[in-house]
């Protein structure tokens, strides 16, 4: 373990010198000072005027997570199925925002565009999460239920209720990141907080900005006083009643975007000059537009990505292990541990894509906001969950009484296998944002596919983010194969 | 316990059915005449700006006139392509990759300035760079910044013209190439110094200098582009069958014959002239010249 752990350590150094890690702002610091001020001094006036706002977040949250609950749940049933666990792995690979990138071509701005890209995205995890709940049940039940039993009986009384708590408790965690979801789609256009906040930033007018975000953190902290399981079908469908009255959908264009958008380009010129829509259906020419993108941004963009994902994982890894001692028992007391605690909620609810937003306004476009925002973000769920796991060691007798000693020679040998486990889990999801916060101006791939979608070349867009999945699932394979070779599993329970 | 589950369930259909109908009847009323702007400057006041001349327009036309905000100049061509709006505000560039995706539709008012648009660069004042006629082959090396990436004063115009004065792309010319997003966010970032020099709409630049948001001791203009085709009122080609016979004519005359001055300030121009496709051809040139546009 501490071999691989090195490994990547070193991995992350050799990147470094490849990173673009300056500071380009001149004044970043006075910005923060205004920043500050909007804290103490949010304008919750506006809030009023931005309520529907508020509500659409909700509403795509709701309506996004229960379809993918459903799709999710079905697709687990046949997980075991390579196919099929391939085409979640797939889905699950492509960010919200580049599936809202799509479907604002398909179903244009409208309501439904950001229930979708939640909703698929969050299936394919849903399916896996759920399979593996399934397969590390405890199989008891299905001992006692008489044979030639059907498969839904089986299901409904040997399976359900032992995985009832946990499917639950996921699903719950799941609906939050939803939440988080529909607010950043906002930055893209959609009608939720995130269209404010981004509006917000943008403009200074960072005492809206705040009284949003804190209308935002209230809504996540409630959550355990309304999510309630017995109230969840009246949301639901409350949820979709209010979507349905705005969602229309114009087939000519679902069309059009599957028979003429996404065509490689080198198969629509001569039809789109002529005005004849021709299409021409031979080869050799669209290889050659896929290797001409590949080699000109695909290159790039990858290696950008991979330079970024690679500098986070590791600062992740260290600033969890840094950090999660302030939230210990074993370490911290009152009042530094519950403060500790707050900071790293706060952290953690802010989308990381937020936050990168925020820095990249300080400081400019380079690897450095996205560093910080991923890390920060990412860091304060692993110093959460590895504070967690630290809390249920029991402390010994003959613990040492010095707390560096303590660190090192007692609590770190005995979590330092689950730690891994979980940061090897978020790499995946650490990729996927890298990929994604090239949006906002650093040479990642996503730069280059919102590019792509700002030149309205959806084909090259679509090829692109067929390229930053493919990436995500390598790197999705490359993780597995680690924490199976390290023999390490988060075991407690587990949150992608 | 089991009656209560199924009490919990018939609600629950019950509701889902009522919905469902609820939102078809909903659905089948449609057809506000709906435009959209780019949104190249003070993205705050937006509703503010373009809901003036919903309201004229409404009256003028006697229909319903909606505006629709949006985040990007590509989801405004998004929202024309899809038919979510019919008429839109679109930048030169914009315009083209409009009306190159909605056949039959035409551009039909400009501004009065439009037709000779510029672009400024502009440099904050601890370069030392100052004003020159020709290009200003020394701001080579610095750190600079477009606006929108689909912007056509804020990229396209100014790219060529760096392209074309110095024979490279802008980032093998430059120290770091950025996209502010707008031009009110250029302004604010060459100012604070956060980039060293950036290029802004002219008409925005005047707009911020009168309202005495340009501090001269820091920012200073550095070369005015040659003029070049921009902003347009672009209307698709189906609104006459939709809207009767004669309409997208009617709005041509209605934009055309708009005189109050705090709807135009807005803009902001002195007024509106009529345009055509033609007029636009040097921007789809420019456009494939530069591949944003595929040839």
């Amino acid at each position: 373990m501490l071999r691989t752990s090195l490994i990547f350590v070193v991995i992350a150094l050799l990147s470094l010198p490849f990173a673009d890690l300056e500071i380009t702002t001149s004044h970043p610091w006075t910005e923060l000072g205004q920043i500050a001020l909007g804290a103490i001094q949010p304008d919750l006036s506006a809030l009023w005027q931005l309520k529907t706002a508020l509500l659409n977040t909700v509403v795509f949250a709701f309506c996004g997570t229960s379809i993918g609950v459903v799709l999710g749940a079905g697709l687990a049933f046949g997980f075991s199925w390579a196919p099929i666990r391939l085409f979640c792995v797939f889905i699950r690979s492509i960010h919200e925002i580049f599936w809202a990138f799509l479907f604002l071509n398909i179903v244009g701005l409208n309501p439904i565009c950001g229930v979708l890209s939640i909703a698929i995205p969050y299936a394919g995890i849903f399916a896996k999460v759920y399979a593996e709940i399934v397969q590390e049940s405890d199989k008891q039940p299905l001992v006692g239920i008489p044979t030639g039993t059907g498969v839904i009986s089986r299901f409904i009384y040997g399976v359900l209720p032992v995985i009832y708590a946990d499917a639950k408790h996921y699903t719950t965690y799941r609906f939050e990141c939803a939440l988080r979801s529909s607010a950043i789609l906002g930055f893209i256009g959609l009608p939720t907080l995130g269209y404010h906040l981004e509006t917000a930033f943008r403009e200074g007018t960072y005492q809206t900005a705040w009284a949003l975000l804190y209308a935002f953190y209230l809504l996540i902290a409630s959550l355990k006083y309304w999510l309630k399981p017995r109230l969840t079908p009246f949301y639901v469908v409350g949820a979709f009643t209010l979507l349905s009255r705005e969602v229309t959908v114009s087939w000519a264009n679902v069309l059009r975007f599957f028979t003429v958008d996404i065509l490689p380009w080198p198969m629509r010129r001569v039809g789109v000059w002529s005005g004849t829509n021709h299409i021409d259906f031979s080869l050799v020419p669209v290889l050659e537009w896929i290797k001409d993108i590949l080699i000109t941004e695909g290159v790039e963009g990858v290696w950008n990505t991979l330079i970024l994902t690679q500098i986070v994982l590791a600062g992740t890894g260290f600033f969890a292990l840094l950090v999660f001692p302030f939230t210990c028992r074993h370490f911290s007391r009152w009042p530094m541990r519950p403060i500790s605690q707050y900071v790293l909620v706060v952290l953690r609810t802010t989308p990381e894509y937020l936050l990168a937003y925020v820095f990249v306004q300080l400081w400019g476009p380079s690897m450095i906001p996205a560093v910080w925002a991923i890390l920060l973000h990412n860091g304060a769920i692993l110093a959460f969950l590895t504070s967690n796991n630290a809390d249920r060691l029991q402390a010994q007798i003959d613990r040492p009484l010095r707390y560096i000693d303590r660190y090192f020679y007692e609590v770190l040998p005995r979590i330092y296998g689950q730690f891994l486990a979980f940061l090897f889990y978020r790499w995946e999801v650490i990729i996927r944002e890298s990929a994604i916060l090239g949006v906002l101006g650093i040479y990642t791939l996503g730069f280059y596919i919102d590019s792509a979608i700002v030149d309205h070349q959806l084909d090259k867009a679509t090829l692109l983010i067929l390229l930053t999945g493919t990436l995500n699932m390598s790197i999705d394979a490359v993780s597995q194969r680690v924490r199976r070779r390290l023999q390490i599993s988060t075991k407690l329970f587990v949150l992608d | 316990m089991r009656s209560r589950i199924d009490d919990w369930s018939k609600w629950v259909l019950w509701i889902a059915i009522y919905s469902c109908l609820n939102s078809y009847s909903l659905n089948a009323i449609c057809a506000d005449f709906t435009f959209t702007a780019i949104p190249d400057q003070d993205t705050a006041g937006l509703q503010e700006r373009f809901g003036k001349i919903a309201d004229y327009l409404a009256k003028e036309l006697k229909v319903p006139v909606k505006y629709i905000p949006v985040k990007s100049y590509s989801a405004s061509v998004q929202a024309f392509k899809n038919n979510e709006v019919q008429l839109a505000w679109f930048g030169g560039l914009s315009g083209v990759q409009a009306r190159l995706a909605v056949m039959h539709s035409k551009a039909i008012a400009q501004g009065k300035e439009d037709p000779n648009f510029i672009t400024y660069f502009i440099a904050n004042t601890n370069t030392g760079l100052s004003f020159t006629e020709c290009f200003p082959f020394n701001i080579v090396d610095k750190t600079f910044t477009f606006g929108a990436k689909g912007s056509t004063s804020g990229r396209l115009m100014p790219e060529y013209f760096i392209q074309k004065a110095l024979g490279k792309p802008p980032r093998e010319v430059f120290k770091r190439v950025g996209f502010s997003g707008d031009h009110s966010k250029t302004l604010a970032l060459v100012q604070s110094g956060s980039y060293q020099v950036g290029v802004i709409n002219y008409k925005v630049w005047q707009k911020a200098v009168s309202a005495g948001q340009v501090d001269p001791k820091r920012l200073q203009v550095i070369w005015r582009t040659p003029s070049y085709p921009d902003y347009n009122w672009t209307i698709r080609g189906d609104v006459d069958r939709t809207y009767g016979q004669g309409f997208s004519q009617a709005v041509q005359q209605a934009l055309i014959q708009l005189k109050a001055p705090e709807i135009l300030n807005s803009f902001p121009r002195s007024s509106f002239i009529s345009a055509d496709n033609e007029m636009y051809q040097p921007i789809l040139e420019t456009a494939i010249e530069l591949g944003i546009i595929r040839q």
